[in-house]
């Protein structure tokens, strides 16, 4: 499979070369780049590879960098979500001070869907819509009857680990129906919020509101969502069979075969995603001129892992709603440059 | 220890458990646990305790033993004597309490002195009978862990209750509620000879400072002046020629005095022989005449005095010269040196013994010694110093109780017979209050003993647990910091291994203020007596039967033990072979030192207090005495580091032992000849120093810089941090141990009270605001609490009770009409404090105090409470919001309510906080990049900062690019990496993991811009480095102004920005401007916008009138009146400076008249 080497980012020892892309109109001459639907329909690919419960992999092909950051950029930081905002402390005798523990309170992934609910603007009142609110009322106690010998806190106390499990939900107004089965809770429970010893309390009230990763990493719905570019090597002369293994070792495992009779080289074109690029390979001198590697820039291995309500499959799809919003936006904005006459003001973001 | 070898023959065969005949033996591993163990014994800060404990335990009793008995000027048969001493366990000096057991915690917290009683056990007369008993004379303040403590050999959950840190390294004591270190201080050795070279005068002089016990010190000088030598004491008001000197000693032969000096060497002879001439000359040849030569010329001391027992004034005190003379030469002239029953021979020979280093230093360049050189140092620690004070504070205490009892017995008649123990007990507090004030005012003022010294004591820093630590082994030095001279700053080689090379702070105090190495020990004294026998017993003979023929034969070596010579050798090296034998087999402490001079053909013995010394393993026919099995037994927990120096594995080297010895740095540098093995290389950095990995890659000012900026890092500070209310306190949110540690790390315990956390590194360029080492921070790891930090800071107030019966009392918040309380106080209680947990808003009352408004009225005598009161409360004034932590109502000792009141404010890093690595590179934060603009790494990790890669060429902190590669492989790998000094984890190993977890083998990752989405074209340096928030943050600093507060006096802004002060356009600023032309500029800065002033000026006289509108009826005219020419006729308006209008007031009050000579602008 021999690739377009305009499509390739060369991967050098010490440097990286060629890593625009080049196909925009007027680039090089004679040709035309103009930008066609039709043309990128056919080269755009999204394949996913594996999906789990909590991340999801998968190729996306044919697209320039800047989309496929983009994308990237929306997840981290402007797919909304739901966190703990406002914390009401009644009663924090834990070691742990009020503004920390509220620190951690904001930061539990909450199992809401953002859809549900509407963004809590500055001004707004505080509506069964905009806010969610969850109560805690925690005291950790002596154990009774505790195991003979016992030392562990385990053992000898009741409730000395204020986890996120802790947290009870609270409906207000037409929540309860709203949310039916599905009520808002932590997506892990067992997160450690703060250890407490006999006679510490803490009773809390919480408000979660929805808002998105720019304001602060807490609404971030991914731990993180991030790409690479499909590496490529290409062997330009036949390996030594003397070097077949040590050639093999510089790649990850399963990138490069060895023929088992004939010790030839190759790269195993179905594995190839799987190097790390290393550049192991151009370290070792008895490989110099053997050898190129590259990486090919418009196929991106998408990795995103989410760390909220969202499904991971859910989130790219929810990242390309937001980016046709702002895409809404800046047409719309782009027209009443045109057509000034219309009075109202474009709203980002709506 | 058992050998199992000679069971069977297996190492006859060609393989032995494994080995072959021709591999290298294997050397001791985990020789390094030798460092904790020593450290399990003896801890970090053991040179303070022991001192302490010595003093407490031994010297004060000598301190008493030497100031026994009390008698009466008025009764004869009345006499009081201290028979003994001792020092109870800290307690409470109050009444009425259910424990009087006092913790360190509570005198922290109360403001009170951790201190226990002194005791003395007295005898003395009443009336016909003998009494004893026991009476408290005052209190000592008690060392935190010292024997006396109450904290020393608790376990952890002890400590715990007492709400003390297990870290804690103590060695300070408390006063008054705050933390107090006396520091160790730096001098020259006491009792030896120096002998130095003035290079630009020519003159060769040897000096011997004596000390002896009772504290008198003075200074005997042997120099050459014009190639004669002489003899200069201070006593002695004009240099007497040593021949004369020596004679008066009593080496009245010419002969005897040349052999005690020069020997029979004739270059020696040559030198001298010039003197013996003078002594004729001057018509000395007896004895009686050289005591008359010396008597005449001593200062005669009368007075304060204490010798002589004279001072009865006038014609009884006069007493012929040679009197004088033998007095002043036996009791002040090298007083350390005995003179038992006039017996003048060891005093003698030790004068001809500096005539002859002076001498040979004449003959010989090279035969002077080196002041800097750390063997010719003493360490002077709290120990001695509060045995002085205690010694000063003794002697006080007893004179004013001798005149207390004098002044009772001198009434004729009682009805009772007297007994003094009465009078003891009304003796005031004279010990504790000069203990106390001592320790909290630094000030070591001793008259008796003409010591002079400021600032012995510090405030132990509690900013970082390094900080505290660090400040325990500082040690200061006594020379001038002023004085240009380099010797004494600079790094000494015998300090290899006692001080630190790194932790020195820069600038003024540069090289002068050290700091220990990890495994220095400072010795305590140790009694001479059975040293000297044990001398005689290897063989010495008795110096006092030896002639200078003998003393100066070939191969006849001089013994010394202390300084003092006490008799000569023939077989130095069997003798000093025979010495250590002894002390090796623990018949000697182990502290002391002897050694073979052999340039001054002597051997040295010493035990005094205050040398520098540490432990080496001894090693034996070229091999080390400690093996694998004993390393085992230390593993296995079933040996300790005593156990070793009992077994003669280990012994301690003093820095001039040292230098008998030949000292293997690795056991594959053993050679035949060597005598012992480093215990660990890295054990020749110190506690602080001992943080930074790989610090062997480093530049060395760069780790010098580490050591200072270490000690201002925000972490933990102690397990009991959030009991502590002090003044102020940072503290880490979340605190990590760092990836690449150390063995020292762990030793002192910097892993589990960490100060930094492990940030993600990406050394590239990035925007432009990372240039001047700047750092760009990653806002979502902000969010998520990396570098958060709390600022924790005490407002503390009395609630007083005053002598005229007032008192001040808290009151409730003050309401407005509607009833409700203002905004300012609106979190105060009903008891009139804050509520623990509320938030301060800047300008909030948080204490709520009122005070009477006669407190200071002493001839009150109405109805306490129906006394009209005055608020006086506290309110906030930080410029951002903080939370109350923590309110805490106690009593001093002296009965007044204290409250303490602790506010917090969590603060997020913002622009301009600073940071730094641990390699000396500090930056601040220059710019905040949300996690979207991050680059990122194929595995989708984004860095917390990006480090400007400018930062390494002109630095080469090589350690620090080792760090970030250990740390990646560390994360990769799991588990944690050591950066130990001259050891650690190798650059290859990591290579390696990094290239089995699918990472570039140079640590060099390929990122992509999470700008553009684009590869970027370079690979970046990545992976995580330790880094430490320092406390200086912009929040405290940040300051403007537009207007304000001015100065009473010049009516200019007030300066600083405590007082919200202006920023000053200063000189050069001024300059600037006026070599502009900015004219109107410089008007409005320097007059318009500072202290501009209308003042009415005559122009008859030019003088300052008074100014219109004042009194407008009185002067008639608009334009003022002017009180000279009484006229409101010429009076002009101008605009002056303030601070001019006080110029001329000021001249005008030193009789000159300053006229003002006024035109229009415009002519």
């Amino acid at each position: 499979m021999s690739i377009d080497p305009r499509r390739l980012v060369g991967v050098k020892a010490e440097r990286v070369t060629n890593i625009s892309s080049t196909d925009f109109p007027g680039h090089y001459p004679g040709e035309d780049h103009s930008w066609d639907a039709q043309k990128f329909k056919q080269n755009l690919k999204v394949q996913v590879q594996r999906v789990s419960n909590r991340s999801i992999d998968f190729d996306l092909v044919g697209v320039d960098a800047s989309i496929a950051n983009a994308l990237r950029r929306i997840l981290l930081a402007e797919v909304p979500t739901i966190a703990i905002e406002h914390v009401y402390v009644y009663d924090n005798t834990t070691v742990i001070q009020d503004e920390v523990l509220a620190h951690r309170m904001g930061l539990i992934p909450l199992d809401v869907d953002p859809d549900m609910m509407t963004t809590l603007l500055p001004g707004d009142d505080l509506t069964d819509r905009n806010t969610l609110v969850f109560k805690v009322d925690f005291e950790c106690t002596r154990n009774p009857r505790p195991p003979p010998g016992a030392t562990e806190p385990e053992d000898l106390y009741l409730n000395h680990e204020l986890l996120s499990k802790h947290l009870s939900w609270h409906p207000e107004g037409e929540q309860k129906t709203y949310f039916g089965n599905h009520e808002p809770q932590p997506t892990n429970g067992d997160i450690v919020l703060a250890k407490l010893r006999p006679g510490q309390r803490v009773q809390m009230d919480l408000h979660a509101i929805k808002s998105v990763g720019k304001d602060h990493a807490k609404f971030s719905p991914v731990a993180t969502a991030s790409y690479r570019i499909l590496p490529h090597i290409s062997i330009l002369k036949p390996i030594p069979k003397e070097h077949a293994k040590k050639f093999q070792q510089c790649f990850a495992p399963g990138v490069v075969d060895i023929d088992p009779t004939t010790h030839a080289v190759s790269i195993n074109q179905k594995f190839v995603r799987n190097d790390t690029v290393t550049r192991e390979v151009l370290r070792h001198p008895e490989f110099e001129g053997y050898v190129e590697l590259s990486r090919v820039r418009d196929h991106f291995l998408f990795n995103i892992e989410s760390e909220s309500a969202y499904e991971p499959a859910r989130l790219f799809k929810e990242s390309i709603k937001v980016m046709k919003a702002k895409l809404a936006t800046v047409r719309a904005s782009v027209e009443l440059l045109r057509n000034p006459t219309r009075s109202e003001d474009v709203v980002m973001g709506s | 220890m058992e050998d199992d070898t000679d069971a069977s023959p297996d190492w006859a065969q060609p393989n032995w458990k494994g080995l072959g005949i021709s591999d290298p033996i294997k050397s001791v591993e985990d020789k390094w646990l030798l460092l904790p163990a020593f450290l399990k014994v003896k801890g970090l800060v053991k040179q303070h305790i022991d001192s302490f404990d010595y003093f407490v335990n031994a010297d004060i009793k000598n301190v008493v033993k030497a100031n026994a008995k009390i008698t009466s000027d008025v009764d004869p048969r009345f006499w009081l004597k201290f028979t003994d001493i001792h020092i109870g366990f800290p307690d409470r000096n109050e009444s009425g309490v259910a424990t009087q057991q006092v913790t360190p915690h509570e005198c922290r917290l109360r403001d009170i002195t951790y201190s226990a009683p002194i005791i003395v056990t007295i005898m003395y007369t009443r009336g016909k009978n003998i009494v004893k008993r026991n009476a408290q004379i005052g209190r000592i303040p008690i060392m935190l862990r010292s024997g006396k403590c109450f904290l020393s050999g608790r376990s952890e959950e002890e400590l715990a209750r007492m709400s003390e840190c297990p870290l804690d390294p103590g060695g300070y004591f408390i006063v008054k509620g705050t933390e107090k270190v006396i520091l160790v201080q730096e001098q020259l050795s006491k009792n030896r000879i120096i002998v130095e070279r003035d290079p630009v005068k020519g003159v060769v002089q040897a000096s011997c400072t004596s000390s002896t016990h009772g504290g008198i010190k003075s200074k005997t000088y042997v120099v050459t002046k014009k190639d004669r030598i002489y003899l200069r004491h201070n006593s002695i008001s004009e240099d007497v020629p040593i021949a004369i000197a020596l004679k008066a000693l009593g080496i009245q032969s010419d002969k005897e005095v040349l052999l005690l000096t020069a020997g029979s060497d004739e270059a020696y002879r040559a030198i001298f022989a010039a003197n013996l001439e003078d002594a004729a000359k001057l018509g000395v040849f007896t004895r009686r005449q050289a005591l008359e030569y010396v008597g005449s010329r001593v200062k005669v001391n009368r007075g304060g005095g204490g010798w002589g027992g004279g001072g009865g004034g006038g014609a009884a005190g006069k007493r012929p010269a040679w009197e004088e003379a033998l007095e002043a030469l036996a009791t002040l002239v090298l007083s350390h040196v005995p003179v038992r029953g006039l017996d003048f021979r060891a005093k003698a020979i030790f004068v001809a013994t500096m005539t002859r280093r002076v001498i040979a230093a004449v003959h010989d360049e090279k035969m002077v010694d080196d002041r800097d050189y750390v063997g010719n140092k003493r360490l002077e620690l709290a120990g001695q110093l509060l045995a002085l004070l205690f010694e000063d504070l003794f002697k006080t205490y007893q004179s004013n109780l001798k005149s207390a009892i004098d002044k009772v017995l001198k009434k004729a008649s009682r009805t009772t017979e007297y007994d003094a123990f009465k009078t003891m007990q009304f003796m005031g507090d004279h010990i504790s209050a000069g203990f106390v004030r001592a320790i909290s005012t630094g000030n070591w003022s001793l008259k008796r003993f003409r010591m002079e010294r400021a600032g012995v004591t510090h405030v132990l820093s509690r900013l970082s647990f390094i900080a505290a630590l660090g400040m325990m082994t500082r040690i200061a030095s006594q020379f001038e910091k002023t004085r240009k001279v380099s010797g004494p700053r600079a790094l000494q080689p015998s300090q290899w291994g006692m001080l630190c090379p790194s932790d020195t702070p820069e600038g003024e105090a540069c090289g002068l203020v050290k700091n220990l190495a990890l495994m220095t020990h400072i010795t305590t004294d140790v009694d001479e007596e059975p040293i000297v026998r044990v001398a005689f017993m290897l063989g010495v003979e008795d110096i006092n039967l030896a002639t200078g023929a003998e003393i100066y034969a070939p191969h006849v070596f001089v013994v010394y033990v202390n300084g003092t010579i006490i008799g000569l050798t023939r077989y130095p090296a069997r003798f000093v072979a025979a010495f250590r034998k002894l002390r090796r087999a623990r018949r000697l402490s182990e502290f002391v030192s002897v050694y073979i001079n052999h340039h001054q053909a002597a051997v040295h013995i010493a035990s005094d207090g205050g040398r520098i010394c540490r432990p080496a393993v001894i090693v034996e026919g070229g091999v080390s005495r400690v093996r694998r099995e004993h390393v085992d037994l230390l593993k296995a927990n079933k040996a300790s580091f005593d156990d070793f120096l009992k077994l003669g594995l280990v012994e301690y080297l003093d820095v001039n032992e040292e230098n008998d010895a030949y000292i293997a740095l690795y056991e594959s540098d053993i050679t035949p000849s060597t005598t012992h093995l480093e215990i660990e290389p890295f054990t020749l950095l110190g506690a602080v120093a001992g943080l930074i990995p790989y610090p062997h890659h480093n530049q060395s000012p760069r780790n010098t810089y580490q050591c200072a900026m270490g000690k201002q890092a925000i972490g933990a500070i102690g397990y009991n941090q959030l009991r502590r209310i002090d003044t102020l306190l940072y503290l880490s949110v979340y605190p990590q141990q760092p990836m690449v540690k150390t063995r020292t790390i762990e030793m002192v315990g910097y892993d589990r009270l960490p100060a930094g956390q492990n940030a993600v590194v990406a050394v590239m360029a990035y925007s432009g605001y990372d240039i001047e080492d700047a750092l760009i921070l990653n806002k979502a790891s902000l969010d998520r609490g990396y570098g958060r930090c709390q600022v924790f800071r005490k407002n503390a107030t009395l609630i007083r009770k005053y002598p005229n019966g007032t008192f001040d009392r808290l009151a409730d918040a003050v309401l407005d009409d509607s009833g409700v309380p203002l905004k300012k106080y609106d979190i105060i209680q009903g008891d009139g404090l804050a509520g623990v947990g509320e938030r301060v808003d800047p300008g909030d009352i948080f204490i709520n105090k009122q005070t009477p408004t006669n407190a200071t009225d002493n001839s009150f005598t109405g109805h306490a409470a129906a006394v009209p009161y005055k608020n006086t409360p506290m309110s906030y004034k930080a410029p951002v919001a903080g939370n109350i932590d923590k309110v805490m109502i106690s009593d001093t000792e002296n009965e007044q309510t204290l409250i303490k009141v602790l506010v917090r404010q969590t603060r997020r890093p913002e622009l301009g906080d600073k940071f730094s690595s641990r390699h000396g590179q500090k930056g601040v934060c220059g710019l905040i990049v949300g996690q979207e603009d991050m680059p990122f790494g194929d595995g989708g990790v984004c860095p917390d900062t990006i480090m400007n890669p400018h930062g390494f060429p002109s630095r080469m902190t090589v350690g620090k690019m080792i760090e970030l590669l250990a740390g990646k492989a560390g994360t990769l790998s799991g588990s944690l990496q050591y950066g130990t000094a001259f050891g650690g984890s190798k650059v290859e190993d990591m290579s390696r993991i990094l290239v089995e977890h699918g990472f570039s083998y140079a640590g060099k990752d390929m990122l992509t811009s999470g700008i553009t989405g684009e590869p970027m074209e370079a690979y970046v340096y990545f992976g995580p480095i330790y880094y430490q928030k320092l406390k200086h943050m912009v929040m405290d600093k940040m300051h403007a102004r537009a207007r304000g507060p001015r100065a009473t006096l010049t009516r200019q802004p007030t300066e600083g920005r405590s007082r919200e002060g202006g920023l000053r356009l200063g000189e050069m600023e001024r300059d600037c401007l006026i070599g502009y032309g900015a004219t109107q500029l410089l008007l409005e800065r320097l007059m318009i916008s500072s202290d501009a002033f209308e003042v009415a000026a005559c122009e008859g006289c030019g003088l300052m009138g008074r100014s219109p509108g004042a009194n407008a009826s009185a002067g008639g005219g608009s334009g003022g009146w002017c009180t000279y020419c009484k006229s409101a006729k010429r009076m002009a308006t101008l605009t002056i400076p303030y601070a001019a209008k006080l110029l001329f007031q000021e001249l005008m009050a030193m009789n000159v008249v300053p006229r003002l000579v006024l035109a229009d602008a415009g002519e």
